[in-house]
């Protein structure tokens, strides 16, 4: 068995021209500008675990997941993939969005395995079609419904059979539960953590929501505009944070267990990718921001495998609990 | 007891449909006290906007109130009818809508707006309702309110222009604040913002607010008291503290097993098996009782109600043997 991650991801960019048409631009004389949706960014998987990215809208997530596909292609680095290139299967957060409305729900499950075998006759195909829909908690019969037929989760169920009709390895799923109710959220979750053990999937599983990436990934990746800002196994990243981003968000998400009633938020917006701020990206949030923060910016370092911050301030895993008492005097902003 | 600033009783919505007559909210009864944050939970399509919209008197007709009664400080406002209505939306009752863009016009400034609510509303001039209208950018929190009252909407952020409906919201002081998904669509660190603005306001003008929402972590953390909401029905209603770490209710405690957890490890997620009923296929008795662990006879053949309690369930009210 080879020791090498399926999935290896090094210095990914992609740069997008969001400048005004080129008449506007040279009448009002303006630059070109330049986006830096994925701003170097490395990360591996392992066959067979799950890692997930998380961070606010606007970071990169989804973006990375079109480079990892291909379908957009990178402005620089690499993406090493070290399997079947054909087994690579992507599920999107809007179900109904990526299914063909005027396809029925057989034909599309079926259409993955007719590219990938074109020769196979049409009752095998038929079989494992059914199969599949079984596979995901569907009934054989609503192969011959459209997707308008069926309710959220269930269309990201068939969104789900036709990922697996593709015979993957390797899954990369694009907020598959964010448009899903809790209740329906939690089936669709349970079945691919199912799937995954069944069929040694790999996934690079993407979602704004903590909660849910805590539940599903081996590995976390928190993202801000662009870059990884920290990435540890999952346990790790939960009980040592080490950036104030992630510190940031672990202290605002609401927690059930133990709700926060008197909270003072922290004050500050995500700033534009069109323009980052200088220095570290955070740096004008950043309750730990000093001098060098506002012109130098932080790299990935750390124990590699393990736990890797991009922070000047962030501290080794011993005394990391004493850094939370600065992060949490935030200005009151409300 | 004081009387509550808004009373709900026995309300039904309908919509009338060529294949009969939808019932979107069933018989539900709910009060909300001066000060006090009602959180309305539950999934999709359980009701929640349309009992909101049926106290703004929003309802898209065909949609009607084909039941009960709204009480806004004692005084009926179900059959004011909509002339009624626009003198109560804005000066009595403020609404904030998941997308802030609904409530905002592109081509106005917010400064504008606003002086135009509080005129309308406060018959205050033109300077006076101008200072107003700047307290208030300050009150929710707009930095350098001076430079951005002349701002258009588009040139906030998500986060800055759900403020300004706030804003909006609160112009004449109204006496309950309807907030449907009013965090929905904003990044987390930005939702605890507003969720933090809601609750202070709250306090400080004694408003009385209904917040809507899908997400029980927002509730969790603002609500006083919860009702949870599935098929049109109240399934439960009671303080936060304990819906959440003690909900009674077969779905509310499947509901509750069913979000991950930020601090344990779960192999599996609670999985209430099945989805909610579509409008025209609510199951006969509890709607709840084809997806429910417990359910007996007399669950499929007799509703359970709310009555003077906490939770619909026979579980509670008697058993679930006829
Ligand atoms: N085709 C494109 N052209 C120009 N800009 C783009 C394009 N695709 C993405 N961007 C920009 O790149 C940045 C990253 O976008 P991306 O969709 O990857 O974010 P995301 O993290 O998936 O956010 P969300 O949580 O909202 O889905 C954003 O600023 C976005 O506006
Ligand atoms: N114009 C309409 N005609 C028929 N049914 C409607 C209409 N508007 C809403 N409904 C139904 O009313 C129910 C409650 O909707 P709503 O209150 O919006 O749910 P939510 O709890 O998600 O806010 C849903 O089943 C919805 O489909
Ligand atoms: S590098 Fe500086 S600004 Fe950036 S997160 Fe660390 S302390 Fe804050
Ligand atoms: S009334 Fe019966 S079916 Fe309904 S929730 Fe209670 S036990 Fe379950
Ligand atoms: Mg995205
Ligand atoms: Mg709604």
């Amino acid at each position: 068995m080879s020791t090498f991650p399926l999935l290896e991801v090094d210095g990914l960019e992609r740069r997008f021209d969001v400048s005004a048409p080129w008449l506007n631009r040279v009448i009002e004389r303006r630059p070109k500008q330049i986006l830096k949706a994925v701003d170097g960014v490395s990360f591996s998987i392992p066959r067979g675990e799950t890692l997930a990215l998380v961070g606010e809208s606007g970071c990169g997530k989804s973006t990375i997941a079109k480079l990892v596909v291909g379908l957009y292609p990178p402005s620089g680095g690499t993406i090493t993939f070290r399997g079947d290139e054909r087994r690579v299967q992507m599920i999107f957060q809007d179900p109904f969005a990526s299914l063909n409305p005027r396809w029925r729900v057989g034909r599309i499950v079926a259409e993955p395995i007719r590219t990938l075998e074109p020769g196979r006759p049409d009752a095998e195909v038929e079989a494992r079609v059914a199969e599949l829909l079984a596979t995901v908690g569907l009934n054989a019969g609503d192969g011959t419904k459209y997707p308008h037929e069926f309710s959220g989760g269930q269309r990201q169920r068939i969104s789900i059979a036709r990922a697996l009709a593709g015979e993957p390895e390797f899954l990369v799923c694009d907020e598959p539960t964010s448009a899903l109710d809790v209740s329906v959220q939690a089936q669709i979750l349970n079945l691919m953590k199912r799937l995954q053990r069944q069929f040694e999937l790999t996934y690079l599983f993407i979602s704004h929501d903590l909660s849910v990436v805590r539940h599903m990934a081996d590995t976390i990746a928190v993202m801000y505009l662009g870059r990884i800002v920290e990435i540890a196994p999952t346990a790790e990243l939960f009980a040592h944070p080490r950036h104030p981003y992630t510190r940031l968000l672990l202290e605002t998400i609401p927690d059930l267990e133990a709700p926060k009633r008197d909270r003072t938020p922290m004050a500050g917006e995500v700033p534009s990718p069109i323009d980052p701020p200088e220095g570290c990206a955070f740096h004008p949030r950043c309750p730990l921001a000093f001098d060098r923060c506002k012109t130098e910016r932080p790299e990935l370092a750390g124990e590699p495998d393990r736990h890797r911050t991009a922070c000047f301030a962030a501290l080794p895993v011993a005394s990391a609990a004493s850094c939370v008492a600065p992060a949490r005097a935030q200005s009151r902003s409300t | 007891m004081a009387e509550p600033v808004l009373d709900i009783r026995n309300l039904s919505v309908a919509f009338p449909t060529r294949h009969g007559v939808l019932t979107a909210v069933d018989d539900i009864s709910l009060e909300i006290a001066a000060g006090e944050i009602l959180g309305v939970v539950g999934e999709s399509g359980a009701g929640k906007s349309m009992t909101g919209m049926a106290v703004l008197g929003l309802l898209e007709p065909p949609g009607r109130i084909a039941a009960g009664e709204i009480r806004l400080e004692g005084e009926r406002i179900d059959q004011l009818g909509e002339a009624g209505m626009q003198k109560v939306r804005g000066r009595r009752i403020g609404a904030i809508f998941q997308d802030p863009l609904t409530s905002l016009h592109p081509l106005f400034s917010v400064g504008d707006q606003l002086v135009e609510t509080i005129r309308f509303h406060l018959k205050l001039g033109r300077d006076a309702a101008r200072a107003r209208a700047l307290d208030l950018l300050r009150e929710v929190g707009i930095p350098a309110a001076e430079s951005r009252i002349d701002h258009y909407p588009h040139q906030f952020s998500g986060g800055m222009r759900q403020r300004v409906v706030i804003a909006l919201a609160l112009s004449a002081d109204p006496d309950l604040i309807i907030a449907d998904e009013p965090t929905t669509a904003l990044d987390v660190s930005i939702q605890a913002q507003i969720t933090a603005l809601l609750k202070r306001l709250c306090r400080e003008h004694g408003t009385a607010v209904m917040l809507v929402t899908h997400d029980m972590g927002v509730i969790a953390e603002t609500a006083d008291r919860v009702a949870v909401m599935y098929a049109g029905r109240l399934a439960e209603v009671g303080p936060v503290a304990e819906v959440v770490r003690q909900p009674r209710h077969p779905y509310t405690k499947g509901l509750m097993g069913s979000i991950p957890s930020l601090r344990r490890e779960v192999e599996e997620l609670v999985q209430i098996d099945g989805s909610m009923p579509r409008l025209n296929a609510i199951p006969r008795g509890c709607a709840f009782n084809p997806r429910c662990g417990h359910a007996g006879p007399r669950c499929r053949k007799e509703r359970p109600s709310l009555a003077h309690g906490r939770v619909a369930c026979w579980l509670e009210q008697g058993g679930v043997q006829p």
